[in-house]
């Protein structure tokens, strides 16, 4: 976007759908989950998932990857609010300082 | 502008209407689409009356019963953002409750009509007319334009219409007439046919209306990075007002022969003190001046019709000449240097090298009477001033002390 008052859009009116995209709320991040792939049930078969159900950025990637369970963060998105962590029930995550 | 001719006298109708039956009548002559509708005295007239056309089928218009006023202003703000033509009225703590969504109306830039029987605010609790409603929403980005009599509130709904949605301006519009002295008396009107009305105002052309193919989002976050510009943005708008309004009110005056002008001025050519106030005391002032000229005074009257913008430059103009102003307001600005009117006022006449004293007497809160007599104290008091050299910061007059 234009950085002058009168080449912004009136009143502030967003004009593109769907560009939340393109802004990395990654940036404010003071903490950074870091996950343990030993203890982690879904690495291990599959289940929980109560880190992807909670992240409120959707940060959080399960995934399955040639057969095999996965796990990876979106750090554009990942905020550091440690809710991920807090909710693991096999404390897997640790927040650690950026 | 649309091209517009003088109505010939037998197409106008007149009639004896209360200011909010004329403004009632002007919201359907206006064709509007939405009507968000909460009763407050002394406003309940107009959605009343207009409910009633809606009812009978005489307009086409969607009323919304809310369920407060802070509802009504958002219902007008939902159904402007899809394009609509939109109006409410309100009063006092009616107005009050809406605050928090005047700002929005404005900041948004959605064009609203909305008409305020200006009330006093409790407490005590007060039905009665001050402009403590009004004035207190002066800083929301709404235009603030002040009304006389009848004619004029019929007159300047229409007009405010236009004023509202002219893609240089697009900001809500507040109509204000004085609650019961103009809200329930009866005057003569005198009304455009409907043809006319529709003519002059066309149809709301909307600049980014809401519309599911080309989606768009309103009234999003913005923080530190974009803030301040769009406020800078719509403070540009609202000083495009003056041009408008000149150019608004001149097409009006080709179609009716009327206008009012942003300030309107009587026997101030001359005056050596000028009595500067708005809505009814202004006619009153009117009678004074006349009175007081017959024996030899040199007085004369400026009426405000707009408050917001606040015409600087035309003020100015007008009064620069005098030797003293007397300020007539009806609202107490608790603790502060004097009162909204003559803030404004001595702020306006700060740069000039000579500059005219400035008094400011609060008058008629919560709906006090005020007759020519406490108009002429006021003047006697100026004058007295004016000989000593020195005024005090304000006073009230017409209370018991
Ligand atoms: S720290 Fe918060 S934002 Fe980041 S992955 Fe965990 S829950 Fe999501
Ligand atoms: S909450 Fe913990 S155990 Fe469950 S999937 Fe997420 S990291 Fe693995």
């Amino acid at each position: 976007m234009s950085e002058k008052f009168n080449d912004i859009p009136m009143a502030g009116n967003i004009l593109e759908p769907g560009n939340a995209t393109k802004y990395k709320t990654g940036g404010w991040r003071a903490m950074r989950p870091v996950h343990n792939d030993e203890t982690c049930l879904w690495m291990k078969n599959g289940t929980c998932g109560l880190c992807w159900i909670f992240c409120p950025d959707d940060a959080i990637r399960l995934i399955e990857k040639d057969g095999k369970y996965t796990y990876e963060y979106d750090y554009d998105y990942c905020k550091g609010c440690g809710i991920c962590a807090n909710q693991c029930p096999t404390s897997s995550i640790k927040m650690e300082s950026e | 502008m649309t091209a517009v001719e003088k109505i010939p006298a037998d197409k106008i109708k007149i009639e004896g209407l209360t200011g909010d039956a004329a403004i009632a009548h002007a919201f359907k002559q206006c064709d509007i689409d939405v009507m968000a509708a909460y009763p407050i005295t002394p406003q309940t007239i107009i959605v009343e009356d207009f409910q009633k056309f809606a009812a009978n089928g005489e307009v086409q218009t969607k009323v919304i019963t809310v369920e407060s006023e802070h509802s009504a202003m958002s219902a007008c703000i939902g159904a402007s953002a899809t394009g609509a033509r939109v109006a409410t009225a309100t009063a006092s703590a009616g107005l009050a409750l809406m605050w928090e969504v005047l700002y929005c109306a404005a900041s948004m830039r959605m064009p609203i009509v909305l008409t305020v029987a200006n009330r006093a605010l409790s407490a005590p609790i007060n039905i009665h007319n001050d402009w403590s409603d009004s004035y207190g929403a002066r800083d929301s980005g709404f235009i603030q334009l002040y009304c006389q009599n009848s004619q004029e509130a019929y007159d300047t709904t229409i007009m405010a219409f236009k004023l509202a949605e002219d893609h240089r301006v697009l900001l809500p519009v507040m109509v204000c007439i004085d609650g019961f002295i103009l809200s329930h008396n009866v005057e003569r009107v005198e009304m455009l046919p409907d043809e006319a009305v529709k003519s002059f105002l066309g149809v709301r052309e909307p600049v980014q209306p809401l519309d599911p193919d080309n989606p768009l989002t309103m009234g999003p976050l913005a923080l530190t990075d974009y803030y301040f510009e769009f406020k800078e943005q719509q403070d540009r708008a609202i000083h495009a007002v003056p041009d408008v309004f000149k150019e608004v009110e001149e097409a009006f005056k080709k179609m009716t022969g009327r206008s009012y002008g942003m300030v309107e001025d009587y026997k101030t050519e001359d005056a050596d003190i000028i009595l500067l106030t708005h809505s009814t005391p202004a006619g009153t002032a009117k009678v004074v001046a006349d009175t007081l000229r017959e024996q030899g005074e040199k007085v004369g009257v400026l009426r405000l019709k707009m408050f917001r913008p606040f015409p600087v430059k035309e003020v100015v103009e007008k009064i620069k000449h005098a030797k003293a102003v007397a300020v007539f307001e009806k609202c107490l600005s608790f603790g502060a240097v004097c009162n909204p009117l003559a803030l404004e006022l001595r702020s306006a006449l700060y740069d000039l090298d000579e500059r005219p004293m400035v008094t400011d007497f609060v008058i008629g809160l919560g709906g006090r009477d005020v007759p020519p007599t406490t108009i002429v104290d006021g003047y006697n008091k100026t004058k007295e001033y004016l000989a000593k050299g020195k005024a005090p910061l304000y006073e009230t007059l017409g209370v018991r002390k």
